[in-house]
């Protein structure tokens, strides 16, 4: 095993360049765990530390630039108006070690459908910026989950930055796990109402192959609250549209059995969160028309 | 420092101080502080993992990728090529004929022999400069497996053509059981159940299963063997009794006790799960082959496969009462899976047996025990030791039949409350206080915790719901629960078993003052038992500074830390060689300065703050007088009243030392919606005869409590019924609570004395862990409305998702 | 490979490291600083928990490489980094004032945590040893029994007090909840946070 310390974000394309098996590390949460276990003995350990503009972020005018390795407490901390959802997901994740140092380019990177940013992220609306020495590219968050821990990073590209978009409605994220904290989800759902454009977003995750968005479940959302004058009147969602969006939240799901949650189970967690989560921005919506940062 | 903390000393009274124990500082009876305290915190203290040597290697094991196999060839050839490995040994390499071990039945290959019985089990070991350089080593073992069908259950484990577990078994309990695949038998029967059924007016049956239950001790199995110019080995490890292990260990090398040299090193946390040997005999067998100190320390993955768990259990259960709420009868069955090794199963069939009835007056009883040979992980003591599944099932039945009758379910168990005078199933007297209506009615009169706790000015604080801070419910689908839980637990080893310990005691003048060096090989596993050792000298001795020394082999047995008895037996121990040494001091003092006062001759005279003192209060001598430059030292063994055997038959004989009894309510809130819980109280009463030190009391029954909790809505090892392989080895997905799971448990500790215990002590570390869970499971009950036969509790089965 | 870093304030040089492995290891078997335990190797317990660049983390998922020229806190050395925050604290008076909020980092700032160092004590009886505020509470509450999480407990603890010297006991449960213990129950520990968090703030009073 070789140990590589790139000074600068060139260094470290070129390096990944070089050695396209190479394994990156940043906060280290999943891959000195793989490491610790004997699961996996990398060639080479791309060290991202001490690459700075990784750990740093910018507000713009639609965007927050989100550096793969600022991690969780920084965004719980900094980012709450701007990216509410992500940053109660960031508040799930683990622990407050582990916040310290995990970032969400590992969860990318790892690609883990339970990885506890995606669905923060599919309903904010964002795009990966991944680079290598060949030149960067933008991909939209919906294409970058391409199968079970697997993603659409070419061998010798790295992820840079993450650009999602700022929040312009209220949002929200549950997760489901067995323990009330430092537990790996057994599914999760965020929801994020985009009152610009008229339109809600969602994520799921750990209850499919990879982070999913509820696709259906959104149309059908959109369709009725714009049917229904919902936007401009404010009015209280009603409990059979609540319902019926859960229900397609819930059909969604491409959930398995495992030792952590039953695929029954996952899809009527899903469905109750999707119904919760959908009544909090909602509230939010309705109680000020621009309460941005998350209740809990 | 808590202020939900009460003593008291008496039943019914108001709480009380404890009675100090002594004039002198710092004696029984008071919150004295660790004497490892400074170390803990500092970092300083070494435990077993900690431990390094000049030129050490490290060991690392191969285990079984299969529960059930033949071994068709092993080549290590591969592996000892390795730059950096020194040694490799398979079954080939043992040095004697003893290849097995075990506590009680020696069937536990040191290696595998030919045949895998479990998932996880040792086939190799590798000695290297690196722990990556054995690891890489360990790859390179090439092992051919034929897999074998695998024994899971009752079922398959007595079937006509089930395989084995161990064909041919020679030990005491193949003559009695009905299946070679049963590890032990014992019936219980008294009066007779079926004909008192008949009286019955209502009668109520369940099934429970009981999850297997992991220790998760913190501390990983770990060691160092330090090969010895004698050819002996000296041996440093976390262990719950260092001559146990000695005794298993040195057949096995080939060497005679005396030249297998164990000491103590910190120990982790143990819970039972370091009654077994783990890493003990591999990490010796390497240092002797190499010549060079070998440590061993396994990681939280290998750790699940390296010790026993709690049995995982199917009970079924009978109750009969009659309408004015009194119990006429209770059969039940229960079978416990051993999985593949005997470990403490029999004993555990014993305790599960002999306490099946719970802590209520039952005069017709017809119970069954049994433990099965299965190819599922071996399991053996854990906290609570047969009692607690016990426990989780017959406290579901008292609700259960309380519903049915329309009564409250306190009012119904205190009416069928056992107490002093009682007779066990067994037919033993229960000889000292058991008051268990009286735990009952101190928990249900505590103040419930305010409604809707989570509500704070800024909204719902998702901290305080469930679900905690993966905010799933700002209040929506909470339901709040109550439920009621009370036990009953042995303490000490029972069953007609020798269950001694030994104290070495000095006493002598140091730099101008008399201290005292108490010398035992009890190990302290975190539960204080050296904290209470010093004070015990220094209520007996008069004395302030008191030595403890490290425990080792070179002083007897102290027997195991477990079943709630060291404070009991090494306690008692301590205690008795401390007033021989009194004795002898006395006897000095009387040659000296027995002609200046006549109280010398005729007073009982104690030993308080340095002094030799009449009962009168009456100053004879300073021990530094008394003693000078001699030094007074005795080593003695000490015994609590002898028991007996249970009856193969019927059950009867006077099989345990002590009861230990404990009640908890819990308090919880339950989303309904999404199945999750959050306990918010989890208040206890337990008697403890007298409090030798409250702070630790309370801490016991409190850490105690945490376990049963985890076990009632978390933690569970998931064994694959197909493969019999663990699905869930790591901290992952085998979960513990985490200080966000565990609610405010206040304590009430009762003082009942014992008369036949010293200073009427009552073992306390196991009878929490029994009630909190079936405490939890009731009040999620009583939240849902649901039936919950199963622990630990899944959202799936709140949720009707399974 | 070589890894030099700073540990306790004194600079350290690990030789012939394994490139895979951790902080945790390091410090362990290499520095001869094993108060950091290993009890999960996961990240999943805490008790490995210490503090790089003033950040409390779990060393068990810190790759050994990761920490050339950077700065660790352990237990061992929390006494003295306590008793120095408390002296260079000044105004403050709580000895809580470590935090630095211009740079955006949590915990305490990189030059506080070059501007000290460690000093000897005994490690043979432990005698004499003078102890940080959240050490001595943990012992005075009967806050550790085996011990095993007590290093980490105190790290994430300590930096806790640093950040919030007042907290809530929803604020303590949240700030530990990524340490496990197995035999308290947790409740004496939840004692020894507050009664050092007591003990902070009267001796602020009196500054």
């Amino acid at each position: 095993m070789d140990f590589l310390r790139p000074a600068s974000w060139e260094e470290a394309l070129a390096a990944k360049a070089e050695h396209p098996t190479a394994v990156p590390i940043a906060g280290g949460t999943d891959v000195m765990v793989e490491i610790n276990f004997d699961h996996r003995r990398p060639e080479y350990l791309l060290d991202l530390n001490r690459v700075e503009l990784l750990n740093e972020w910018e507000v713009g005018e639609e965007n927050v630039r989100l550096g793969a390795s600022v991690p969780y407490t920084r965004i719980m901390e900094h980012l709450r108006a701007e990216l509410p959802g992500l940053a109660l997901a960031s508040h799930t994740v683990a622990s407050p070690q582990i916040r310290n140092r995990g970032g969400v380019g590992g969860n990318l990177g790892t690609a883990s459908p339970a990885g506890d940013a995606h669905p923060a992220l599919l309903a904010a609306g964002a795009e990966v910026e991944v680079e290598s020495v060949r030149g960067s590219r933008f991909i939209p968050i919906d294409e970058f989950y391409t199968g079970v821990k697997r993603n659409a990073l070419a061998p010798d590209e790295l992820i840079k930055t993450v650009h999602i978009k700022k929040a312009d409605g209220p949002q929200q994220y549950s997760k489901v796990g067995t323990r009330n904290a430092m537990v790996i989800a057994v599914c999760a759902f965020g929801l994020a109402l985009h009152p610009e454009t008229r339109t809600v977003r969602t994520g799921i995750g750990s209850a499919a192959p990879t982070p999913v968005r509820a696709k259906e479940a959104e149309d059908f959302l959109n369709a009725a609250l714009e049917e229904g004058g919902f936007w401009e009147s404010g009015k209280i969602i009603t409990p059979s549209i609540a319902k019926q969006f859960a229900e397609l939240a819930s059909g969604a799901c491409n959930p398995i059995d495992d030792v952590r949650g039953t695929a029954k189970y996952r899809r009527h967690a899903v469905g109750i969160m999707a119904r919760r989560t959908l009544g909090w921005t909602w509230e939010q919506y309705r109680g000020t028309g621009r309460t941005l940062e998350g209740a809990a | 420092m808590s202020q939900n903390t009460r003593v008291a000393s008496a039943p019914a009274g108001t709480p009380t101080k404890v009675t100090q124990g002594s004039k002198t500082k710092g004696g029984i009876g008071e919150s004295t502080l660790r004497p490892d305290g400074t170390l803990k915190v500092t970092g300083e203290f070494a435990y077993s993992s900690d431990m390094w040597h000049e030129d050490m290697l490290w060991g690392q094991l191969l285990r079984s990728p299969v529960a059930h196999a033949e071994i068709v060839s092993i080549d290590t050839s591969e592996a000892l090529a390795q730059a950096g490995v020194y040694a490799v040994l398979t079954y080939d390499d043992l040095p004697t004929e003893v290849k097995n071990y075990g506590l009680e039945i020696q069937d536990t290959p040191v290696l595998a022999n030919g045949r895998v019985r479990h998932h996880g089990e040792p086939v190799a070991l590798v000695a290297a400069d690196h722990p990556e350089t054995a690891r890489r080593a360990a790859a390179k073992i090439k092992v051919e497996y034929k897999e074998l069908p695998v024994v899971t259950d009752e079922a398959s484990a007595t079937a006509p053509d089930a395989p084995l577990l161990h064909p041919g078994r020679d030990d005491h309990h193949a003559g009695h059981v009905p299946h070679p695949n049963i590890v032990h038998r014992q019936p219980i029967i008294r009066g007779n159940a079926d004909e008192a059924a008949k009286k019955a007016d209502v009668i109520v049956s369940g099934e429970y299963v009981f999850g297997m239950q992991d220790q998760a001790f913190l501390g990983p199995e770990s060691g160092l063997a330090v090969p010895a110019e004698d050819g002996g080995v000296d041996l440093y490890v976390a262990t719950q009794w260092l001559h146990s292990d000695l005794r298993q260990i040195a057949p096995v090398l080939g060497l005679p006790e005396e030249k297998v040299r164990m000491t103590l090193s910190g120990v982790g946390g143990a819970f039972g799960g370091r009654e077994d040997l783990s890493m003990q005999i591999h990490a010796c067998l390497l240092a002797l082959r190499t010549g060079k100190p070998v440590k061993i320390v396994y990681n939280r993955f290998e750790s699940f496969f390296g010790h026993v768990h709690r049995h995982p259990a199917k009970l079924w259960y009978e109750h009969g009462a009659t309408k004015d709420g009194k119990i006429t009868h209770m059969k039940c069955r229960i079978v416990l899976d051993g999985g593949a090794y005997a470990s403490a199963s029999p004993a555990v069939v014993g305790n599960a047996s002999s306490l099946a009835v719970g802590p209520y007056v039952i005069d017709d009883v017809d119970i069954e025990a049994i433990a099965l040979y299965t190819n599922n992980p071996p399991c053996g003591a854990m906290r609570g030791f047969g009692a607690v599944q016990a426990c989780f099932a017959y406290e579901a039945q008292m609700d259960k039949l309380a519903k049915k009758l329309g009564m409250d379910p306190v009012e119904f168990r205190q009416l069928n409350a056992m107490e002093q005078g009682t007779l066990m199933p067994t037919g033993q007297p229960v000889d000292s206080p058991a008051p268990v209506a009286e735990l009952l009615r101190r928990v249900k009169a505590r103040p419930l915790p305010p409604e809707r706790q989570w509500e704070s000015t800024e909204g719902a604080d998702v901290r305080a719901l469930p679900g905690g801070l993966s905010n799933t419910t700002h209040g929506e689908g909470v339901v709040r629960g109550v439920g009621y839980a009370v036990g009953i637990k042995n303490v000490g080893f029972s069953e007609g078993f020798d269950d001694y310990s030994t104290a070495k005691v000095r006493m002598e003048v140091i730099n101008g003052e008399a201290v005292a060096t108490v010398h035992t090989a009890m190990a302290e596993v975190g539960q204080g038992g050296i904290t209470v050792h010093a004070q015990i000298a220094r209520t007996e001795l008069g004395v302030t500074q008191v030595t403890i020394n490290p425990a080792d082999t070179q002083v007897g047995s102290a027997g195991s830390t477990s079943a709630s008895r060291q404070t009991y037996v090494t306690g008692g121990a301590v205690k008795n060689s401390c007033e021989l040494v009194r004795e002898k001091v006395l006897e000095l003092g009387r040659r000296k300065f027995g002609t200046y006062h006549p109280a010398w001759a005729t007073a009982e005279l104690v030993l308080e703050a340095g002094k030799v003192v009449t009962d009168g209060g009456e100053v004879l001598a300073d021990l530094v007088d008394v003693l000078e430059d001699e030094v007074v030292e005795i080593e003695a063994e000490w015994r609590h009243r002898p028991t007996e055997a249970f009856d193969l038959r019927t059950g009867q004989g006077n099989g345990h030392v002590q009861y230990s009894f404990a009640a908890h309510r819990a308090v919880v809130e339950v989303d309904t919606e999404l199945g999750l819980v959050k306990v918010i109280e989890l208040a206890c009463a337990q008697d403890v005869g007298k409090a030798l030190n409250p702070l630790s009391v309370v801490g016991q029954i409190q850490g105690g409590t945490t376990q049963g909790l985890g076990v009632a809505v978390m933690e569970e090892i998931i064994v694959d019924p197909k493969t019999a392989k663990v699905r869930n080895p790591s901290f992952t997905d085998y979960l513990i609570p985490t200080i966000l799971d565990t609610p405010t448990i206040p304590v009430d500790v009762l003082e009942l004395a014992d008369d036949h215990a010293p200073y009427g002590l009552r073992g306390i570390g196991e009878a929490p862990t029994l009630s909190s869970t079936p405490a939890v499971l009731a009040a999620i009950r009583n939240a849902t409305g649901l039936e919950l036969n199963k622990t630990p509790v899944r959202p799936e089965h709140l949720t009707g998702t399974l | 490979m070589r890894v030099n870093f700073t540990v306790n304030g004194r600079p350290q040089e690990a030789d012939d490291v394994w490139e895979g492995e951790s902080l945790l290891y390091v410090l362990r078997e290499r520095l001869g600083l094993p108060g950091s335990k290993n009890a999960c190797e996961q990240g999943e317990c805490g008790s490995c928990t210490v503090r790089l660049d003033g950040v409390p983390v779990c060393s068990c998922l810190v790759a050994a490489g990761q920490v050339e020229g950077r700065e660790v806190v352990t237990v061992e050395g929390l006494a003295d980094y306590a008793k120095q925050r408390a002296e260079h604290s000044g105004a403050c008076g709580t000895g809580a004032c470590g935090s630095s909020a211009s740079d955006g980092k949590q915990g305490t700032a990189l030059q506080a945590a070059q501007q000290w160092s460690a000093k000897g004590t005994d490690s043979q009886t432990g005698e004499g040893t003078e102890l940080s505020p959240i050490q001595q509470a943990f012992i005075d509450a009967g806050a550790v029994q085996c011990g095993f999480c007590t290093p980490g407990l105190l790290v994430a603890a300590d930096e806790m007090l640093e950040r919030n010297p007042s907290p809530s006991d929803e604020d303590i449960r949240e700030a530990l909840s990524g340490n496990l213990c197995r035999c308290t129950g947790y409740e004496k520990i939840l004692d020894a946070v507050r009664l050092a968090a007591a003990r902070q703030e009267r001796q602020g009073e009196a500054v």
